[in-house]
């Protein structure tokens, strides 16, 4: 059975990192700030405790005030897996770091996000649409897209 | 000798193309016959399928779900019908629970089938090996049919359970299905287990190396070829997974070959749990009190399972409102081509269409 | 050493063999044989029909239409089961699958056309040869089927080609399909040809 780690434990640990990294935490998820998203990431990978080498899916939700981004975290070697999240403010330009550099596996779905919800993320070596062709307008999954 | 100055070129394979599967294009960078870039491209049947999500009701959303991998509609299915189970909290009858067990591991062998019987196509056994699997294909397809009264698409299962219970002649056609299949798993390996050509072609071609296929978050036969022993049934069990008795095949070199075989072995291990699951099939209420207009409370919820093609999993958002708030799509096919340019690169323009066919992808989940 | 000498025949059943093979002979060639040419008269006279270039052209076209491929999505896979041994397809003349729409004169769309995939649509039947004819399979090739409402979906290809036999259905049965072909060449069984014959 996988087992979903406590998050107040994982938290716990990032704080003692990166004090100012988690901004939320409830039963489910850890909410960190999108500016050190990139560390958190880089730290919940390559601690050997935890040893998140599986990023399993990456979603994006569009709640109006803000853009939510959801990551599970895996790890194969222990079989525990982890919620990471993190929101992303503005709808004109809004940007959060690339974890391609981490995980491979965020290639496409950072692509899909940046097409359908319109999130830029700055060092993925090739953001440009995946669905949709260039010209399209809007960004479909967003809530005020028509 | 004199060297000959070549320069690359440009080959554009696909969108339409009798190789690619479905609506997949890749453009390829060719010096002579090898293939130094590739770049896939998506979305020639985006069909927008999350967005539809959002303005439909949670039943009305199973349709749907079944055209993602139209080859394993079953599947799809239950993998979205569990998510929305664990967000409302649904738990449903046993005699559902095993039907549920039969029935995915009957499609799991339905997409081996297309799936093997397609890689061989591209190794260049024109159409024998397909028609050979699709001969057996069209028994599951039958007994679907008895189920659902659809051969492709077949909005079986429901919230809760399912439509209607099974028919009184499908529990005997499964058994003869059963006591058959292993005979003609036999047959195929016989023709082509140790076949020179395949062993050609597919030995040592496109090789994914174990930490290659973690890091691009692939699933299914893909990853397990590559030696990951990752089986969403035995890691973390759904439904009522841990219950049976089977093991997971998995591969050592990660190359098209080992792709091929696990799929092979697959096969074997779903006959042996549906002859588990039918032995303790239980009788009762195939369908627990559900509302036809299903409510779940705020929250969100993920569930996943251990599709033909890999973890096939659906993120819902529910904003207690008779629709999702959000439903993504976890596609394993689409995470599965990660990899196609590292895996690609340096091999000849053929290879690259027997390293393609056996990641065996949907169309229709690539895109959604 | 004794050598064995063994007989297969005596020398009386030969001679036997002999004059009855000869009296065989004699009987049977008490007549001469007929001219060769008369008798293939009378296989021309059973053989020849009169009829007109329309019905020759149409029987030709449709007993051996070839369809391209252009499977996006689902319905494929019905197309290929109605192809496969057990619907067995070429029972009516039309088993090749052509990769190349220029060898193609049928095009089934099998599938939920997307508006990106609508250009190489549109390319594969300009690229198909005089005579061509389009079947539109499934609820998605009709309308857009399920799909009608999305941002990327074509609601029908009759939006891209024309469109001669609809096929309803998600998907279709293979059964269906057959009967959209045999519908198809009813079709093409009336159609009037007009070839303009250079003159002698």
């Amino acid at each position: 059975m996988t087992v979903s780690l406590s998050a107040w434990d994982v938290a716990n640990q990032i704080k003692e990192q990166f004090p100012d990294a988690v901004s939320e935490i409830n039963d489910q998820a850890i909410l960190v700030r999108s500016e050190s998203l990139f560390e958190v990431a880089q730290y919940l990978k390559n601690r050997p405790e935890l040893n998140f080498d599986y990023l399993n899916y990456i979603s994006a939700v569009d709640y109006f005030d803000y853009f939510e981004l959801v990551y599970q975290l895996i790890s194969i070697n222990h079989n525990h897996s982890l919620i990471l999240k993190t929101r992303c403010y503005g709808r004109d330009n809004p940007t959060l770091p690339s974890l391609v550099s981490l995980w491979r596996g965020a290639d496409f779905q950072e692509r899909e996000i940046y097409d359908l919800i319109g999130i830029t993320f700055k060092g993925h070596p090739n953001l440009k649409r995946i669905v949709l062709w260039d010209g399209f307008q809007g960004h479909p999954l967003r809530k005020d897209y028509l | 000798m004199m060297a000959i100055k070549t320069e690359p070129f440009v080959l554009n394979i696909g969108p339409v193309h009798p190789s690619t599967h479905g609506v997949f294009r890749m453009r390829a960078t060719l010096d002579g016959e090898v293939i130094v870039n590739l770049e896939p491209v998506f979305g020639y049947l985006h069909r927008g399928i999350e967005k539809l999500a959002e303005e439909r009701t949670y039943t009305g959303i199973i349709p749907l779900t079944d055209r993602l991998d139209y080859l394993a509609s079953m599947s799809n299915n239950l993998a979205y019908v569990l998510a929305v189970e664990k967000l409302a909290g649904i738990s449903i009858p046993e005699r559902a629970e095993y039907l549920r067990v039969i029935i995915a591991e009957l499609q799991r062998i339905a997409s081996h089938l297309i799936a093997v019987g397609a890689f061989l196509n591209d190794c260049g056994a024109f159409f024998t090996p397909f028609l050979y699997m699709f001969r057996e294909r069209e028994k599951i397809v039958d007994l679907f049919e008895m189920l659902s009264g659809q051969r492709l698409l077949y909005n079986y299962m429901r919230i809760g359970g399912f439509t209607q219970d099974i028919p009184d002649e499908f529990l005997p056609a499964l058994d003869k299905f059963v006591k058959q299949m292993p005979s003609f798993i036999d047959e195929y390996d016989y023709l082509l287990k140790e076949n020179e050509i395949l062993l050609a072609r597919a030995k040592g071609v496109g090789i994914l190396p174990k930490e290659l296929a973690i890091n691009i978050s692939a699933s299914g036969p893909v990853l397990r070829a590559s030696g990951v022993k990752w089986d969403i049934r035995k890691v973390d069990p759904y439904s009522i997974y841990d219950r049976f008795e089977f093991d997971i095949p998995t591969g050592t070199a990660g190359d098209c070959y080992d792709r091929y075989r696990v799929r092979v072995e697959e096969m074997r291990q779903s006959l042996r749990i549906i002859r588990q699951a039918m032995e303790q099939l239980p009788a009762g209420p195939i369908r627990s009190e559900v509302p036809h207009l299903v409510r779940p409370p705020a929250g969100e919820a993920y569930g996943h399972i251990e599709a033909p093609k890999g973890e096939l999993g659906f993120y819902l958002v529910s904003d207690n409102s008779i629709a999702p708030y959000r439903c993504h799509i976890r596609a394993p096919s689409l995470l599965n081509l990660t990899a196609l340019r590292d895996m690609m690169i340096g091999w000849k323009i053929q290879d690259a269409i027997i390293i393609f066919g056996s990641i065996d992808i949907t169309m229709g989940e690539v895109d959604r | 050493m004794e050598v064995v000498q063994r007989y297969i025949y005596s020398d009386t059943e030969l001679d036997r063999t002999e004059s009855e093979a000869i009296e065989a002979l004699k009987e049977n060639s008490q007549q001469p044989i007929p001219d060769p040419d008369r008798w293939l008269d009378e296989e021309l006279e059973r053989n020849i029909l009169l009829t007109s270039l329309d019905t020759i052209l149409d029987w030709a076209r449709r007993s051996s239409l070839w369809p391209a491929i252009c499977f996006p999505a689902c319905c494929a896979f019905e197309l290929i089961a109605a192809n496969a041994s057990r619907f067995d397809l070429s029972r009516f003349g039309m088993e090749i699958l052509r990769a190349s729409p220029r060898q193609a004169d049928l095009m089934i769309t099998a599938g939920t056309l997307t508006w990106k995939m609508a250009p190489q649509v549109k390319r594969i039947y300009d690229q198909m040869a005089e005579p061509k004819w389009v079947i539109a399979m499934g609820a998605c090739g009709i309308s857009g089927g399920i799909f009608r409402s999305s941002y990327n979906v074509v609601p029908g290809y009759n939006r891209i080609v024309p469109v001669d036999v609809y096929v309803p259905g998600c998907p279709p049965r293979p059964e269906a399909l057959i009967h959209g072909i045999r519908m198809l060449q009813n079709k093409i069984a009336k159609e009037h040809t007009n070839i303009k014959l250079s003159p002698l």
